[in-house]
């Protein structure tokens, strides 16, 4: 996996972002669009593409949307 | 592990009634006009039924009861079982099963008994009724299940309030030396016991004036501890983590496999859990019936709640193979594999 199919994937699934939104180094939470209801779709993403659960305390530890894929990775 | 079969119970009918006032979530207005687009597209729950204040689960599940029993054209002295699965019974005591038998005019030699459970609770009652009735040879039994948790929700708590209506239904079991055995996969998990939880009003925690006092837990969210708390993030991950395995489990153990069956009815909570879950055991869309937009997560009730409104015409006159799966508060668990043939489904009813 990379970096760049990993937001494509989040991207695609999250229809309230404009796709090339998202850069490795955003804070999610900082999103205008972001809501409590993203982190459902991307732990269901996660879990359904890569196999991973993410916890909601996981989730927690993450700022950027690279937090998250080195997450992913390092449970791969 | 508790995988087990029970032999010579037969599932007869099931029936549902839900309050006949309904709220939609386009209206609720404690969350912006995004977000509740978002919730919608999220959870699948549009629309919700909401007891009006002077009725209680126990109404619900006793006018499914009286409409099922009509339609089954029963001799209420055969019934001798009659369980009552639900977390917001009628008192703290004595247990609503045993009220019901008076008010449903069962005879005295029937056993009554409440259970305990939410989500899982169709799971587990089946499980708990056809035990005692294959055991007892009871020719008769009716299981109850249903909640109206919208007296426990706050309408200040968007992680709750949209989420949840109320219903009861009723499930009609027989003692057939030829029926076909059910079985069972269930599991509990304490250790996440906060993760859907009313913390105040019990024993532990009796009620003071302070559980009565809302306060604002983040941005959306203000409750009262005698409120229903839903950590939504943790429920998710564990039904994805939990309910997949046990339905494989289940299915290695009586040496089916997923094209075995016409059905697979899971506990109604989020359109996306949901999903995800039917994606990863490959199951086909046309298979698995929601009720979701019609009356969000309706407890212990949305397993025979969806069978009865979204199945009911096309289950009649012929053997259906069902799965149904339920999940949540406890953590608790649970998955049937079962046959049912010439099931009796009338209408969804309204009190």
């Amino acid at each position: 996996m990379d970096i760049s199919e990993f937001i494509k994937k989040i991207e695609a699934e999250v229809e309230e972002l404009t796709p090339g939104t998202l850069k490795p180094e955003t804070a999610f939470r900082n999103l205008t669009e972001w809501s409590s209801m993203h982190a459902l779709i991307i732990i269901a993403l996660v879990d359904m593409e890569y196999d991973v659960t993410i916890t909601g305390d996981d989730l927690r530890k993450c700022t950027t949307i690279n937090d998250i894929y080195n997450f992913v990775k390092s449970k791969k | 592990m508790a995988l087990f079969s029970i032999p010579h119970i037969k599932l007869s009918g099931i029936s549902a009634c839900v309050p006949k006032r309904s709220e939609s979530n386009l209206d609720y207005d404690w969350i912006t006009e995004q977000e509740r687009a978002l919730l919608i597209k999220t959870t699948g729950i549009e629309n919700r039924r909401i007891a009006a204040a002077n009725l209680t689960t126990s109404d619900f599940c006793y006018a499914a009861a009286e409409k099922l029993i009509d339609e089954l054209k029963w001799r209420k002295e055969e019934i001798e079982i009659i369980i009552f699965v639900s977390q917001s019974p009628d008192y703290l005591l004595p247990a609503t099963a045993i009220i019901l038998q008076d008010r449903l005019n069962l005879p005295k030699t029937a056993l009554a008994f409440d259970i305990s459970l939410g989500c899982s609770g169709f799971i587990y009652g089946l499980s708990t009724i056809a035990s005692l009735m294959t055991n007892a040879k009871i020719k008769k039994g009716l299981l109850l299940t249903g909640d109206v948790s919208s007296s426990s929700l706050n309408s200040k708590d968007k992680s709750t309030y949209p989420l949840f209506g109320d219903a009861g239904t009723a499930t009609a079991l027989e003692y057939d030396e030829n029926a076909a055995p059910m079985f069972f996969n269930l599991q509990s998990d304490g250790a996440g016991y906060k993760t859907i939880i009313i913390t105040d009003g019990g024993t532990r925690q009796q009620l003071t004036p302070e559980s009565y006092i809302d306060v604002e837990i983040e941005k959306g969210i203000v409750r009262s501890r005698k409120n229903l708390v839903l950590d939504g993030l943790e429920v998710f991950n564990f039904s994805l983590r939990e309910v997949g395995p046990n339905i494989k489990e289940l299915l290695h153990s009586n040496s089916t496999e997923i094209e075995n069956y016409d059905y697979f009815v899971f506990h109604q909570a989020n359109k996306l859990m949901n999903e995800t879950i039917r994606k990863k055991l490959k199951i086909e869309p046309e298979k698995v019936p929601y009720s979701l937009n019609k009356y969000g997560n309706t407890s212990s009730a949305s397993i025979p709640l969806t069978i009865v409104s979204e199945l009911s015409e096309k289950i009649t006159n012929r053997t259906t193979h069902f799965l149904l799966s339920g999940f949540g508060v406890g953590l608790s668990w649970g998955s049937v594999a079962l046959n049912a043939t010439n099931l009796i489904c009338p209408p969804v009813i309204e009190l």
